[in-house]
Formats: structure tokens, sequence, C-alpha cells
């Protein structure tokens, strides 16, 4: 066991600043994560080099893999920050903000784009209104509930994003998060309703077709979302959409 | 459009985002503040379920029992009329979010499945998967960005929330709040404002809840001269597991689908816990209490852990844990089940729960006190009257309080999955007060005065330049681990008056030393630390009042314990017998005195308190809990 956490944090002050690195040490715990070891070291902004420093800017908030704030990448590999174990990582633990978002300071970024994504492909089921109407939803089978609640699990936190390699600051490609929540509300016994709409907003510039099937986003979900399935159950749906849009001209 | 009334929600958990669309949907805008985009907000976190009485189980359950449940579980310190008509709406509640979409789990049939919760004895949680918190927050966030598309809605992510603005009669008529990217204070108008900014597990260090939970919004509320209720009742989960950043909750859902909670007989007893034999291992739960066995309500499982591993010395390897054990259960159950917590546990501790116990212990989980807010009461139903537009309304003109910052519904203590229904339920109600509020107000309404905005924006900014400059020797994260270290110690699961006169003592000298803050940070942007020493002052105000609470009262009440002052149920007697009827007596001589309300309100000397009346008109209490 090492007595030692060491790091290696790739740091910028302010968006349009440039970045650089820093290291950092910190006494050896078991259990430690990322998160817990972030939040040692802003207590002790202290370098590598004994010098104090400013503290690390990162974002989190749940601190068990279900809101999605503290992703980064870690080692190379964007996940979660407070499930990447330190016990689980090989040392100096890289750390770095996702690349395909802009920086606000250190690790913490902005990801405004995919939430703007959700609004674009029409995410939602839609009702009248909030209010009871002393009726459920029309059943669903288990087994349907069981696949949508799959893609239900997406936290937005962007990991499918940064390993697309289509998906770029100035790319107008979606990604893939965005997607598969198509997936999901289309199958939804009236979300289906609505389904035309939201084929037709990924089947403009930027939508599934600019996907390159590179399959990387399916590898790095922390919530194991069959990406890469949603996508071509996608192609088939916007094929049969395309012939009936030409039919009904 | 500049003369339409317009709402301020702050906050986008389940309570604010349901407000916000209650409001949008009764015709007026809403500007939503939140410190991060709504979709991270701390309610994704709850894992087990949500109550309503749908009895999809054919048990006969009725929306009678979850009153009584509700108001038992609580200890009775809740005000009945709101519990009363939350239990009735709870099934419309859930029929919506239904509609809207949420991916419940089901039967084979197709309907919506539902699971025991402890406190109860009839299958009344609906729930989606391991992670139902998750599953409403997502959905109800869907619902309000599908008003954002109609763009009746403007989103301020990444703002926090500082102040409300009052104008000289004390009316709230707007905010201020601070840029988290730039730091930039700013102020916002609006005939209305709902605060619907979560808990405070935060104050007691770490807990199961998130980041988000510092309670500090409704410090500064208070601060500002709003009231706030029974924040010495706080909830202890029995069974979280332990680490550096936070706590972890292990569901009670673990316990509702067959988890058994044991130590082994013999303390020194070296051997893996799967190889103790049944006959050699203390399931104290199921043996203090047979009835209830591993699903007693929370207060009581936190305690009865409390008393095997401090009073008893019992806990696993000496050390301030016990097992929480669900290996006897079919692995495909467990997965189909509790499939995602139990990732959890695996993905944080490296260990395998479904081979081996887990290892937990009793952590901060709920607040049941909050921002004092009012209702209506119904004359006709004796609930509350639905549409008020003083319901939720706090003692602020103008600010209502919705989710787990204001007091209603759970009195002393909450039950298991109410609390998904309450966030969800008090945001719709909160919402739909404030239109009945706005319809109110007259065509033509006075300009509001530029001064107060001013004299706000002012104010905050001296606050954040005070700690920018201020370069004593204390840190404000350190200030933080040591007043979780004051409250986990003293103001916890057991309580005793000596010790909560040292922890008001330690309190207060903290608040002395946060005027010697110093900042590591002196960057312009995202400046987390700032933000963080205005939250971590704050924190130590409400942890003053809650232990103030604590300290006056002496009595034993749902979460709150003082082995000093418990009327004891006279072991094995039962209603009828004269030990027990004697024992009754004792205990409505003390309800006399304490089945109350604390109501603190702020002072530059600390918190001063006082006790309001509480409405028991539906179920008035004639004998004490009693889960054996
Ligand atoms: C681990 C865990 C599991 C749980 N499981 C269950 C369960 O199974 N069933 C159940 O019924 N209950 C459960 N609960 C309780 C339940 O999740 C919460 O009580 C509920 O979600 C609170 O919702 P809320 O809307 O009040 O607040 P939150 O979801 O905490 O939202 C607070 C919002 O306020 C914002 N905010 C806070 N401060 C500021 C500020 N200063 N400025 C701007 N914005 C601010 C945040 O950004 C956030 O959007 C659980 C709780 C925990 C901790």
């Amino acid at each position: 066991m090492t007595q030692e956490i060491q790091f290696r944090i790739k740091r910028q002050d302010s968006p349009d600043a440039s970045s650089y690195w820093e290291e950092f040490r910190m006494p050896y715990a078991p259990a430690h994560n990322v998160v817990s070891a972030l939040m040692y070291l802003r207590e002790h902004p202290v370098n590598a080099q004994g010098q104090k420093v400013q503290p690390v800017a990162w974002e989190c908030n749940c601190m068990e893999e279900v809101c999605g704030a503290c992703t980064m990448i870690v080692n190379g590999v964007p996940k979660q920050a407070c499930a990447a174990l330190i016990d689980d990582l090989e040392q100096p633990i890289v750390l770095e903000p996702l690349s395909k978002f802009p920086v606000m300071r250190d690790l913490q970024i902005d990801r405004q784009k995919m939430f703007d994504a959700l609004l674009k492909v029409k995410a939602w089921i839609e009702i009248g209104g909030g209010h009871d109407i002393h009726r459920h939803a029309p059943l669903i089978s288990p087994d349907e509930q069981d696949v949508r609640y799959h893609f239900s699990r997406c936290m937005t936190c962007g990991c499918c994003m940064e390993a697309c390699p289509q998906f770029h600051q100035e790319s107008k490609f979606i990604g893939p998060a965005p997607l598969a929540q198509v997936r999901l509300h289309n199958s939804h016994p009236t979300g289906v309703y609505n389904k035309t709409e939201r084929l037709h907003a990924i089947m403009e510039e930027g939508g599934l077709t600019d996907c390159g099937n590179a399959q990387n986003c399916v590898k790095v979900c922390p919530k194991d979302i069959p990406l890469t399935t949603a996508i071509g159950e996608l192609g088939r749906q916007t094929t049969a959409q395309w012939f009936r849009d030409l039919f009904s001209k | 459009m500049a003369d339409k009334p317009n709402v301020i929600v702050v906050g986008g958990g389940l309570g604010g985002l349901w407000a916000t669309l209650r409001v949008v949907e009764g015709g007026f805008p809403v500007d939503l503040f939140s410190l991060f985009p709504v979709k991270r907000s701390h309610s994704c976190c709850a894992q087990g379920g949500i109550n309503a009485v749908l009895d999809v189980k054919g048990e006969g359950d009725t929306i009678w029992e979850h009153v009584i449940d509700t108001i038992k579980g609580g200890d009775y310190l809740a005000d009945q009329p709101p519990i009363k008509t939350m239990c009735e709406e709870a099934p419309g509640v859930i029929r919506t979010y239904d509609r809207m979409g949420v991916t419940f789990s089901r039967t084979p049939e197709g309907i919506m499945d539902q699971r025991l919760f402890g406190g109860v004895k009839k299958r009344r949680t609906a729930f989606a998967g391991a992670t139902t918190g998750q599953q409403l927050l997502y959905t109800i966030d869907e619902q309000v960005r599908r008003l954002e598309s109609d763009k009746e809605l403007n989103k301020y992510e990444g703002w926090e929330f500082l102040s409300v603005v009052l104008d000289d009669a004390g009316q709230c008529r707007g905010i201020a709040a601070m840029n988290l990217d730039t730091m930039e204070v700013k102020t916002f108008r609006a005939d209305a404002v709902i605060l619907a900014t979560g808990g405070l597990g935060l104050i007691w260090g770490r807990s199961t809840m998130s980041t988000n939970s510092t309670g500090a919004a409704a410090s500064r509320v208070f601060q500002q001269g709003c009231r706030f209720a029974n924040g010495e009742f706080a909830q202890f989960h029995p069974t979280a597991m332990l680490g550096h950043d936070k706590l972890r909750l292990m569901s009670e859902a673990c316990r509702g689908e067959g988890g058994r909670i044991w130590v082994p007989k013999d303390v020194g007893d070296k051997r893996q816990p799967s190889a103790i034999p049944e006959t050699e291992r203390f399931y104290f739960l199921e043996e203090w209490y047979p009835t209830y066995g591993n699903t007693v309500p929370r207060d009581v499982a936190s305690r009865a852990i409390c008393r095997a591993v401090r009073h008893m010395g019992m806990g696993v390897g000496g050390q301030n844990m016990v097992y929480l054990d669900l290996s006897h259960q079919p692995r495909k159950f467990l997965e189909q089940r509790l499939g995602g917590i139990l990732e959890m546990y695996q993905t944080f501790s490296g260990e395998d729960p479904y081979t081996g116990p887990m290892k937990v212990y009793p952590a901060m989980h709920y607040s049941m006190g909050g921002l004092y807010v009012g209702y209506e009461k119904d004359a006709k139903s004796g609930g509350m009257k639905l549409g008020s537009a003083k319901n939720h309304a706090t003692s602020i003109p103008g600010l209502w309080a919705c989710g787990e910052c204001d007091s209603a519904y759970h009195g002393a203590n909450r039950l298991g999955a109410n609390s998904l229904l309450s966030a969800s339920f008090s945001g719709r109600v909160a919402g739909e007060a404030v239109v009945t509020y706005l319809k109110g107000l007259p065509k033509a309404r006075p300009a509001i005065p530029a001064a107060p905005f001013d004299q706000e924006k002012a104010r905050q900014e001296a606050l954040n330049q005070a700690i920018l400059k201020s370069d004593g020797k204390e840190n404000p994260f350190a200030l933080h681990r040591e007043l979780g270290e004051i409250m986990q110690e003293k103001v916890f699961v057991e309580r005793n008056n000596k010790e909560l006169d040292e922890a008001l003592e330690g309190i207060r000298k903290l608040r002395d030393r946060f005027n010697q803050i110093t900042l590591d940070d002196s960057g312009t942007k995202v400046n987390q630390s700032l933000s963080w020493a205005r939250q971590i002052h704050d924190m130590i105000v409400l942890a003053e009042v809650i232990t103030k609470g604590a300290r006056l009262r002496d009595e034993c009440r749902g979460s709150h314990y003082k082995a000093e002052f418990e009327i004891k149920c006279p072991e094995g007697k039962f209603a009828g017998s004269p030990e027990y009827e004697a024992y009754r007596e004792r205990w409505k001589a003390s309800n006399e005195k304490w089945l109350k309300t604390t109501v603190a309100s702020h002072s530059a000397d600390g918190p001063t308190i006082e006790y309001a009346p509480i409405d028991i008109s539906i179920f008035p209490p004639e004998a004490p809990r009693d889960y054996r």
C-alpha cells in the first residue's frame, strides 16, 4: 500500500485562460474516492512542491453516481469522480475536465448544450397538465418497463458525448445521450403520439445521420445504457418516417 | 408581459419543479433558480419509493390508514389537516406521475407494483427500480422543460439564492442571487417567491444527503425574520454505509425486501459473517419487536442499533457498525428489486452484498423541521383547503416554502417513502397557492421602489467583500468539519442536556471563529470557497436553532430522544391493564406540556423559541405509538 495519494490535475483559472498541470499529494486512507480526495485537497490547497495554491474547482452533488455532476476524465476515462475508488486507480491519478464542453474553471465545465438538445428533441411526454385526471397511463408490460428503465437512468453526465468522435464543440451533432431519450419517449404508450416530431428533430442536420458508428459511447456509459441499440432502432424508425413523409406529401 | 405578475421559484428538486409546473400552468411566468442544472438536484438520491394508497395488492389498504400511519409515525407532532389532504391526494399525484411517463416498476399485469416500507403493515409504496427519486425528478424535469419550450419559464441554473428583498412593510418583493460562474450579485423582482431549497443534512458534516442540502437558503430567510419550526427533529436513517465524503444510504427497501439486521452474539467473533451460524447471530430487531421485526420505523431502528452498539458494546468488530443482511435472498430477486442500491454498495465499498452482509450505521438523513408554513383548514372536510393562498405561506408575506425546507406533514418523524410524496404534493400546493394569491392582486399594482433592491444588493456585496478580505486563520472547510463533529457527537440519535449545553457552547464558538475566516481562493470566477464560506455561516446559525430546540424539549418524541425523560411502556402489558393505563396517563400528561410545535425566531444573540399549538382534530392522541 502506498502512503500517499498522488494527483496530476489539469487546471484552468477562467474560461479564456490557458490550461496548466499541477501535482498534489495527500496522505493515504482506505476507501477514498476522487471526490473525497478533492474535498481533502480543497481544505489543504498545497501543491506537491509545497506551495499554497488556489483550491481546485470541480462540481459534485449526490456523491453516489446518480446526479452526474462530478463527471471528469480520470486516468484517461470519462466517469463520475465519486465512484472512482482510489484503490482501483493507478497513480499518479490524472484528472482532466471533459474536453468536449467549455471549461469554466479547472474541472468545472458547462454542459448546457446537452440540456438544449433535450429541448430540441422534445424529450418529454405531452400531457394536458399536472392535475389529476383520475386515470393512470395505459398499461406497460414489465418487459417493456425494464427496457425503458435502462434509458430513463441517463444522468446527462456527458461520458458518452466525451467518447463520441463526432461530437465536439464545433460540430452540430447532438450526440448519443439525447438520441437515446428519443428512443425512450417514442416507446411510451402515449409518448408515441409525438413520435413524428421527435423523429423529425433528429432527421435534421446534426441528427442521427451524423453518428459515425464508432460505438465508443456505449463502452463508457456508467449506467450501461444500450446507446448503440437505441441508435440502431432510431435508424429504422427514421427510415420508416422518411417513407411516410414521402407518401404524405 | 411587464404588467403580468411573475414568480420566482428557488430550488429545482421535486418541490420546486412541481411548484414551477403549477404556477406556469396557472398562467404566470416563472424564473427558476438553482445552484446547478435542476436535473442534478438531491431528489435524485431517493431510492426506495413513494407512498400512495392504490391497494394493488388487494390488502384492503385505505387512505384512512395512510393518514393514521403518518400521524402516528410523526408521533402526533404534525398539524393533521394537511396530512389528511396529502394522503387523499396521493393517489392522484402518482397517477399524474404515471401519465408523465415515470418508469414505475410493474406487476405481471402491467399495473404499478407496490412494496412494503417501514412503519406500516400494507404494501403502499410505488417504486421505479431502486432509483425512484431519480425517475420522478427526471420526469418532472421533462415536464418543466416542456414549459421552457413555450417560453413561460426562465431558468437561472448556476445561481445561488442569497436573500429575499423586503420592502419597508416587510413584504417580499424579490430576491438577491449570485452567479456562481462570475460571482456577480444581482437582484430580481417578483410578486411572489417560493423557496424549495431542500434539506439541511450537511449541518451534521456528513449525512446521507447531497452537497446542496446545507439548509443555507432557509437559514438566510430565517435571519431575515422568517420563522423556523421543529428544528430539533432530524431523522437518522438506521442504515448508512460509512464514507469520507458522505454516509451513503442503504434504503429501507432493503429491510422491506427481507433484509435482516444482526450482530455476532460474541463480540470478539473474528469469523467471516457468512461463517457465523444462525444460532450465534443476534437478530436484535426481530427479538425486541416481534410484530414488525426488521421493518420497525426508522427512529426505533436507529435507537435499537445505538443501544446494541453503544450500550451493549456489540458493534461488529467493536466498531460503530452492524450487519444488514440480504444474502439469504435469491440473487435474481435482489437484482430485480434492489439492483441499483446493491450495485452502489458494491461500487463504493468494494464488497459483494449478494454473498455477504453489508456494514451499516445510523446517519442524519432528513429534516422534519423547516420553515414554518401555514394552511387554511377546510371546515367541511376537516382537511386543508386546496387552492388557498395561505397554504405553505411562510411568516414573511409574499414568501412560500415547500419540499424538505418546510416543516409540514412529518411532525417528529417521517415515515419512509412519505417525503417524495410531501415534496411533490407540497410543491403542487405551494404553486397553486401562489396562483390564487396572484389572481387576487389588484389589476393596477403600485410600482415597487428601487431602494430596497439597491440596498439588498449593496448588503450582499459587502458580505462577499468582508469574506474575501478577511485574513484570519480559520479555514471554512475545517469549520464545517468541526461543526459536523459537534452535531454528530452531541446532537444525534440519543441526546442529553449536558451534551446539548456543550454543543450550544461549541456552536457559539464556531460562530465567533467564523469572523476570523480566511479564503485560500482569490479567484474572480467560480470561487467555490466564497460560496461555501457563506453557506457555513448560515449552517452554524441553523445548528444553533436545532440544538437549542433540542435542549429545551425535555421529552422523547419521534426522532428526538432523551433517555432521562423517557416514559417507559410496561413490558408485556397492554391496554386495559392497570400498569398500561397508568403509563397512558403519564404519557397524556406529558403531551399536555410538549405536544406543541417549536417555533424559532432570529435575534442578534441567537434564536428565541416559542411554542405553537397543533391541530389534532382528526386523530387525537389516545395511546402512545406501539411497534411491539
Ligand atoms: C439517500 C436518500 C434517499 C431517500 N429516499 C427516499 C425515498 O425512498 N422515499 C422518500 O419519500 N424520500 C426519500 N428521501 C427524501 C427525499 O429524497 C427528499 O426529502 C426530497 O427529495 C427533497 O426534495 P426537495 O425538492 O425538497 O429538495 P432537493 O431535491 O434537495 O432540491 C433542492 C433544490 O434547491 C436548490 N438550492 C438549494 N439551495 C439553493 C440556493 N441557495 N440557491 C439556489 N438554489 C438552491 C438546489 O439547487 C436544488 O435544485 C431520501 C433522501 C436521501 C438523502
